[in-house]
Order: C-alpha cells, then structure tokens, then sequence
C-alpha cells in the first residue's frame, strides 16, 4: 500500500480496541520468566556450548601475538577464535569500528578473540588464560582537547536525525550582532551508556552452511544483511529470530560481536554456541551515544521574538564514526528569520559513538531549552510564554512547507495549568521545605516523527484466529500489543483472536525499532496487510469489498452475517503487504510535540538533587495504546533525569577508556531517585503519518527533560550548571553557605 | 572464576586452621562480595572455607552493657535488631543506607568489614592496580578518581573502603574479636583493624593468615543523637561519596567519623573537641594533610559541609 495522501475515514478510527489502554499480552510471559530471550533459548539448538568474549585491553594499537596454549588445555573448552586467524571482517550497516578480525586494535574492549567451553565457567576461566601481547600506540581520548582540530561534516543518526554540516538561513551573524538582547553560551554533554537490561547475546547454530542466529537485535532486515556480509554467507542462509529484546535504546540497531562472535564459536566448534556481552563490554565494546561540546547564540528583540538563532555541536568518533546531530531540533523548534546549525566531528580513539534513543536530539535539547530558560530570564518573561512567543506552523527554513500537526503551544499551556507553573517563584533560590531547596523547571519536547516501510503478513484459520506475522520487534515497547490491536480493530475481532508472531527474518521485513517509527510505521504495516486480508475474506464469501463490514468476529454485508473463520473454512486465507510512504512527509513537517515539568529539591548542605514530581503533556498523534505509550514516556523521563543528573560514563583520557564500566559505576536512576510521574496525551490525531493517523513516543518522552531538570536545579539554587551531567561537585563551591 | 575446593568446618578455630592450613584458601560468609571478585579473577582462592555454619549468628547482651554481634549476624537483621536500633542507631542507620535489600539479607557483619574497594580500576583486570597486583602501579592516580580517597592515601593506592557499616563502627569504638589457627584469641580496636595503603595496598586490614573474625562487640551505648548521613549521586543503592557518621549531643559535642574518603573510617579523636565550633573547626582538623585529586577535591567541602548537617540536627 503507498501512502501518498492524507489519512480518510478508515477501520481504525472505529477506536473499538485501537486506541484502548489494553494490558500487554506479552506482559504474562515476561511476569513468569518464560518469554523467551535470547540467551535463555535452550530449546531452539541442542548440545549448546558458551563462548565467552575477549576484549583488548588497550584502546588503540595492534594485537602482536595472542597465545592460547594454556587456554586451549583448560578443561572443557571446545575452541578459541582468536582476531588474528581472521582477516579483517566487513562491518555490517552503521558499525563504524570493526567488529573482529585482523590485529588493529580501534578502541578498548574491541573483541579479539571468543573462547568456546562446555560451560559458561570453563569459558570465562579459560579466556583468563589467553594472554595477549600488544603494540600499543598513542591515542586521542579527550574531547575537549581535540575539539580545535573538529571539523565540519554532515551528520546522519540513522533514526532520522540529520543534516549538514553547516546549515543557513538568512544572515544570522547580521541579525545576531544588531539584536538588542543576546545570549551566547557553551555547554557540554557526556558520552552515556544504553544500560539497558540484557546485553547483547546470540545462540547461533549452522546447519551445513546455513546459520541461524537466536539473538537482540532491533532491526531484524538490518540485522539479516549485515550478518550475511560480515559472514560472507548468502542471504537466504542466514536466519534472525528475536522475539524478545530486553531493552535496546539504539544500542542493538546493530549487529555487534556477540552475534558474529556466536556465529565463528560455533562454526569452530561445530556446536551451537551462546555468547553474551559482559556489561563492561556492552559499555566499552559496543556503541554509546557521544559527548557534545555545543554552543548557543540567540538574538531577540525586547518583546521576546526571536530574530537570530544559532546551535553548534562538536562530537568525537571513530574513523568513519558519525558526529552527535544534536542541533538538529534547532532547525524547526523556534521561530527566527536568521539562523545557523552546525556540526563537527573530530577524531577519538573512544569505543564508537552511535545511536542512543533520540540521537541528536536528547543531547541537544539539554542544551538549547537550558538556553532558552536562560533567554528568558535575561528578557525578563516566563519560560513558558516565551516559548509559546515564538512558536512557528511553518518550517522556518521553508515558511510554505507547514507541520502537519503541531500543538507544542497545547503541550505548554496544559502543562503548566496542570503542573501548577504560575505558582514557580521566578527568582531562583528562594523556596525552602526543610532541608530542601525547591525549584521548578520547564523544557519543551520536540522529536521528528520518521516513517518507515513496513510489511506485515496476516493469516486467517477457520477458527477465526489472525496470526499476524512480522519481522518487526519489541523492544519492551509494547509493538506486540498495538500491533495485536490493528489487526483486532481491522478484522472485527476480540483481542484475544489475535496472535503476534515477530523478530523472524523469515516474516515480512518491517521497520524495526528505532528512531521511534516503529509504533506508527509498523501498525501501518499490519493495517495494509489486514485491508488486503478483508478483501480476500470478502472475495471468498462472495461478498463485495466495499459493502463488507467486519465486526464482533463477523462479516455482515447487507442482511447477511458470516462468522469470519468460514472464509477460510477450506484453507487458511493469507494476506501480505507492505506500506509505503512517498513524499508526504516531505511535503509536510512531521514532529512530534511535548512539555516536560519538573519540581527538584536541592540538599542546602550536601547540593545532593532528587526529583519530588515530573509532568510530561505529550502530543503525538494518535495514540494507539495510552497503557504502553505512557510507560514508554515514563521511561524516558527516567532516562532523561540520569543524563541531567548522573548518567556518565567516565572518560580515562590517558588510557582511553570508559572506566565506570558496569551498572555499580555508572549510575541510572532508581525508583527512590523520582517518586512521581505523570503523562498526559493531547486528544489529536495527525491525518499525514499513516493510516493510523499516529506517531511515535518512544523518543519524545527522553526529549528536553533533562534541560527541564536542569532549570529546576537553577531555580532551587540560582546556580546555573552548563556541563552535564550535574552532579553534587558542580553545585558544592556556589551553593550558599550551611545553615 | 577459578576451580576451588570447599569444606563447611564445624567450630570457629578448626576453620581458621582451615585457612591456615591451605595455600591460596579464604573464608566465605555471605558471599555478596567475594564471589563477584572471584568470578572477574579479582580474587583467586583455591579454596574455600564456609563459615556460614558455626553458630556465629547470634547477638548478645555484654556483661559490661554492650552488644557482642555475632560474625555471620545480617546486615538485615542487624539493622532490624531492637537493641541497635534503640541503643545503636548510628549503626542500623547505616546498614540500611547500604546496598539493597537483597544484598543485606545476604552480608554478615564480619563480610562487610572485609569488603574490598570499589576503585574502578581494581575491577578492570588489563589495568595497573597495585592491590589486586603488587607492583603493578596506580592507573587511579591519573585517571578516574572522582569516588576515590582524598585523604590517608599513598602513591600506590587512592581507594577507599566502601563500606558503611564500618564507619559506624568506627565512632561506636567497636572491638573486632578473632581466633587463629591456633584457637588463640585476639581483639583490635577497629581504629586499628583497617590499615592504610602504604607500599602494601593489597593487604586491607590487619588480621593475619587464616585469623578469623567471630564477632564485633560495641561498648556500652553512648548517648546523643544518633546520625549516619551518607551522601551520593543516586537516592540508592549507590556508594558515599561521602558519610558521616556522628553520635552528637545538642551542644555538638560528641563523635564523627567519616567514609567515602580513604582507605579506612576516618576519624580523628582529637578534633572532636571542637565539634561545639561547628563543621569546618572540625573538618579542618580531621582532614589537615589531605591530598586529594583534581577529581575528588570537592569531598573535602562535601565533608565539612555535611558534618554542618549534621551538627544542625543534632542541635534541632
């Protein structure tokens, strides 16, 4: 199906099941342990052996000699892979560090051998006993410092999130240097660290030449051509099966060494064999999202209006590595004749920077709406009329090209009615509870919304049961539910007639998880198919398409009434299709809009910070299941309040590590850290993104809440903190004096 | 983890014997600690004696008003124990500012004492550390070290113990009772059971070979406000950057020691007489010769500002 026009009146907006804050029907495997993920797949292959990963342990240099004599002798192991037996291998889509092969080490923990055992124990031991000799050489570790030497490029998330290296309207410096308020500061973010639950693991299993990997990945098409490249294996050889990811947040869009290195244990060991990442190679093997140096200028008159903006971002990475597009929202947030954007990339020796739910976009909201607050104090107006000051309907690089649906001013105004936001005294440092200094914050949320080709293939029985089949994914985002409840919406059937089979490269591809299109993208996906399933349940009863109605398990056309399941009563009736989006998203600007409101209280003594309440008013489409939509903004507030407050992975800029690599030194939130939280969804549907007339809110809830956080903390404290995350030993020499 | 060997001996000297007796052999309690090191090859044993069934698990009343807590008595269970919580507050308070509540159900008290450090590069086996590798050197010292010591420290070790408990302990003046091989006993004052790095930061404490902790007793309660503020970037289940332990009356007299600060609880007695003048009279003192890192500077601000916490509740 290509979608090319608005969205018109269609099954879907019968909002029988669509639309309903349903449980997820995948809740019941994960609250009893037997969804199954990857690594816990003992039944898929027999006989499975474990490797375990050997990571460099030096980030930039050559790997000499490995000797595994002493390894190879320990009891139980089966074989050892090492990198030098291998040349180098290809990379698979968007790995910008080699994943195994040759003797060039590219940054720590890159993996350089997997060692094969009976058990995970004898495996672990024996990778103890592999000892390497390196040739070490100097490396560039530290952003700061290379930072003069970035350059300009063009920048590319892979979710969506891009652009030029320089982008211009007008003449900001023109417009800058004559306006009569000016605000121009420098920020910086950290690198972070998915963290999320599972790391990364794959049982693979060859049959003859033909590989199929059980793993965690977000993108099962992606996932399936690169494994065919990096194994040099043709496609219809290999196989991907992940039903279940425990969490991915962009680090599993790629394929990385635990899939290959699964795939080379087990050809050695000619056993199936399981890998799983350690979590200090999750944090320094695999791909984080990269520190920001960004600087931000705006211009404005007296009033308020914005008459010059300008953000650029300098990021670190690998050779072939991407800059963080952290400017990217600043191209359509706010209005402002003139403007700039630019990004620059300089050389790190760093594990690789990639995608990390809302590349450019998480970074680069905590930075220009901290600015935006600061603009506004320095105006004198209130953060939240200045942003409503200068909103915008239009692109503000194309004033005729509009956004299909833009209700940010609608986020604003319910949220600080809802949040209590007239009450915020606008001087900083002046609310007291006790021990507490209190402050509230705002930020306003913004994240493009991308569509994505997606296909499904659903099938009816003669029980009436749809099985809807797609290699599409669930990330723990609820796909399996919202997809559930397309098909039940489509074919007129109770929720519990619906089965979901995903994350089988053998389904139809889809769009994956990523970039939050997955929700929107894939449920149009399924739609497409079912529109083609009703026409062939319709062909088969003899009933014209356009007169047939399917409802409460039924066809009814006219007086007639047929239960569904007798159209394929002589054999399962199959329906497959793909959506396509042509250029209606480049007609108009698809985004998605929020408001974040955060209160914080400040320890007077310690300048420790803890949340006491947040809001999120969130308008994203429609929204195709309040239940599971919400937990995904929650999650984000979460996350979100780690990169304002502790998310960070410490850079050893002379050795040219993460040093904090586990879940002990690199801390995320805890349920004591944000006592409450509360997601409202504007009433909207946006007729330009699919027939589900929805878009995505994986991503919006993580968008600007830091920033939120951060104008909290400046309002408890009246100390403003540009270098993130803001952790105690920034606040300590401002804060006042004991009490 | 490496292959080991295991027995489960059955009275407290036969276990240290144990010990004593087996090359490359370790106690296990709770297990909460040692079995993460041994699993990352941080600690090798080859052997290991289980001390979980010797009867150790008891507290009891001493005849001179004190509390003797057996060696395998819970953290949770100590922490929930009516007389410290009446008598010891400073002690449970900081029990439960520790760990999780699983980990507490697990960790005995003479574990916790024993706990090693957190120092990042400690963990990562392809980094120099001088205490898991002698000679090794420091990579701490010019690299990450925010959560590091700030004080007592060597240049062959910045880490700090990282425990809590301990630092009660510390301003409880608690007795760490041992028996050896040889079924000698032995008590050390815990001002004298942690040691500082030096040269030798693989050695922690000062129990030898094989001696075996049976139980930590405190004197007789001390009045006061009972305080333990344990300061860190998460609400939970996160390290101190810094703590203060303090038993304060509502003139600010009394006792502090603090934690997250160096490779021991670190008290100085001698600067509790101006705990009445307030934190940085006293912060001053204790921390007179500190050498803290770029990274870690600001726990000496944190400190002294904490203790002002401190002082303030106290005198409430």
């Amino acid at each position: 199906m290509k979608f090319d026009t608005p969205a018109g009146q269609n099954p879907i907006d019968q909002l029988k099941v669509v639309g309903k804050p349903t449980d997820r029907i995948d809740g019941k495997y994960k609250t009893t342990g037997t969804a199954p993920y990857a690594y816990e797949r003992h039944d898929v292959a027999a006989n499975q052996a474990y490797g375990y990963v050997v990571g460099a342990g030096i980030a930039k240099g050559r790997v000499r000699r490995i000797d595994t004599s002493a390894a190879k002798r320990a009891p139980g192991v089966l074989a050892i892979v090492t990198t030098l037996e291998h040349p180098r291998m290809e990379r698979g889509k968007m790995n910008a560090a080699y994943l195994f092969g040759g003797d060039e080490v590219q940054h720590y923990h890159q993996a350089i051998a997997v060692v094969v055992a009976e058990t995970f124990e004898q495996a672990r031991a024996a990778a103890f006993l592999v000892t390497i000799d390196y040739a070490p050489v100097s490396g560039q570790f530290d952003l700061a410092a290379e930072a003069k030497r970035a350059k300009p490029v063009p920048g590319d998330s892979g979710e969506g999130s891009g652009g030029n290296g320089e982008e211009r309207v007008g003449d900001f410096e023109g417009a800058f240097a004559q306006a009569p308020v000016q605000f121009d500061e420098t920020y910086s973010t950290a690198d972070e660290s998915h963290a999320m639950m599972e790391p990364h693991a794959t049982i693979a299993a060859w049959d003859g030449d033909k590989v199929t990997l059980w793993t965690s990945n977000q993108m099962i098409a992606w996932g399936h051509g690169s494994l065919a490249k990096i194994l040099g294996v043709p496609k219809e050889n290999v196989r991907l099966d992940s039903p279940y990811v425990g969490g991915g947040f962009g680090g599993k869009l790629f394929v990385r060494a635990d899939a290959v290195l699964a795939a080379l244990g087990a050809k050695a060991a000619r056993r199936p064999v399981k890998v799983a990442l350690t979590r200090p190679l999750v944090m320094n093997n695999t791909t984080h999202r990269p520190a920001t140096i960004q600087r931000v200028r705006i211009g404005a008159t007296k009033d308020g209006t914005i008459t010059a903006i300008a953000h650029e971002s300098t990021s670190g990475n690998l050779p072939d590595g991407d800059p963080e597009t952290a400017v990217n929202q600043t191209k359509l947030l706010y209005a402002g004749a003139n403007r700039l954007t630019a990004l620059k990339l300089a050389h790190l020796d760093l594990p690789e920077g990639n995608a990390m739910r809302a590349p450019g976009e998480a970074p680069g909201l905590m930075v220009l709406e901290v600015a935006m607050d600061e603009m506004a104090e320095k105006l004198g107006l209130d953060p939240v009329e200045f942003r409503i000051r200068n909103d915008t309907q239009v692109d503000p690089s194309d004033p005729k090209r509009p956004f299909s649906h833009r209700d940010l001013v609608g986020c604003l105004t319910r949220g600080a009615e809802k949040f209590g936001w007239s009450k915020r005294n606008a001087k900083p440092g002046q609310v007291r509870d006790g021990q507490w200094l209190v402050g509230l914050g705002m930020a306003a949320a913004f994240r493009n919304n991308m569509v994505m080709k997606s296909g499904a293939r659903v099938r009816l029985d003669g029980s009436g049961t749809v099985t809807v089949e797609t290699d599409m994914t669930d990330i723990g985002t609820g796909s399996y539910t919202i997809i559930a409840q397309t098909a039940a919406e489509m074919m007129g059937v109770p929720l519990d007639r619906v089965v979901v089979r995903l994350g089988d490269s053998a389904f139809p591809a889809s769009s994956g998880s990523g970039g939050q299109f997955g929700g929107n993208s894939s449920t149009a996906g399924v739609y497409a198919a079912c529109v083609k399933l009703r026409e062939a349940v319709a062909q088969r009863l003899g009933i014209n398409s356009a007169d047939a109605v399917f409802v409460d398990g039924q066809v009814r056309a006219g007086n007639r009434a047929v239960p569904l399941g007798e159209a394929a009563s002589k054999g399962e009736l199959s329906a497959q299709d793909t959506i396509e989006f042509g250029d209606i998203s480049k007609k108009q600007q698809q985004s998605t809009f929020g408001a974040h409101f955060v209160e914080v209280g400040v320890d007077a003594d310690t300048a420790e910070i803890r949340v006491r309440r947040m809001l999120a008013v969130c308008a994203a489409g429609r929204i195709l299941n309040p239940k599971s939509a919400r937990s995904q903004v929650i999650g984000g507030m979460v996350m979100g309040t780690g990169a304002a407050l502790m998310e960070e992975l410490a850079v050893d800029t002379t050795r040219g590590f993460f040093a904090n690599h586990d879940l002990a030194g690199y801390e995320v939130p805890v349920h004591a850290d944000i006592p409450h939280q509360e997601v409202v969804f504007l009433d909207e549907v946006d007729t330009m993104s699919s027939p589900m007339k929805a878009k995505g809110v994986g991503e919006l809830g993580i968008c600007g809440v830091g920033a939120a956080v951060a104008n909290a903390v400046y309002n408890a404290t009246g100390i403003r903190v540009r270098n993130y995350p803001i952790t105690l030993d920034k606040l300590l020499d401002r804060m006042p004096d004991a009490a | 983890m490496k292959s080991f060997t295991y027995e489960r001996p059955s009275n407290p000297a036969e276990a240290a014997a144990a010990v004593a007796r087996t090359p490359n052999a370790k106690f296990i309690a709770g297990g909460t600690n040692l079995l993460d090191l041994m699993k990352l090859q941080i600690e090798t044993p080859t052997h290991l004696v289980d001390v979980n069934g010797l009867g150790l698990d008891q507290v009891e009343t001493t005849p001179e008003g004190g509390l003797r807590i057996g060696a395998l008595v819970r953290n949770t269970d100590l922490a929930a124990d009516a007389r410290v919580r009446k008598d010891y507050g400073v002690l449970s308070r900081a029990l439960l500012a520790g760990a999780s509540g699983q980990l507490r159900n697990k960790a005995t008290t003479a574990g916790n004492l024993l706990q090693r450090t957190r120092c990042p590069y400690f963990y990562d086996t392809a980094q120099a550390c001088n205490k898991r590798q002698p000679g090794s050197g420091c990579s701490a010292l010019d690299g990450v070290s925010r959560s590091l010591a700030v004080i007592g420290s060597s240049d062959a070790c910045i880490a700090t113990h990282p425990g809590d408990m301990a630092v009660a302990m510390r301003v409880l003046d608690a007795t760490v009772e041992t028996v050896d091989a040889k079924g000698a006993e032995r008590k050390i004052a815990i001002a004298d059971f942690h040691r500082l790095p030096g040269d030798k930061p693989e050695i922690d404490t000062t129990l030898k070979p094989g001696e075996l902790i049976t139980a930590v007793t405190l004197p007789k309660p001390v009045a006061g406000t009972h305080i333990y503020r344990k300061v860190r970037d998460r609400a939970s289940y996160a390290y101190a950057l810094v703590s203060v332990a303090a038993i304060l009356g509502k003139d600010g007299s009394g006792h502090v020691a603090f934690g997250g600060v160096a490779h021991k609880p670190w008290r100085v007695e001698a600067a509790e007489a101006d705990l009445p003048r307030g934190a940085k009279a006293v912060t001053d003192k204790v921390f007179a010769g500190a050498k803290p890192t770029e990274d870690n500077a600001y726990k000496l601000k944190l400190a002294e500002r904490t203790l002002a916490a401190a002082l303030n509740q106290a005198r409430a």
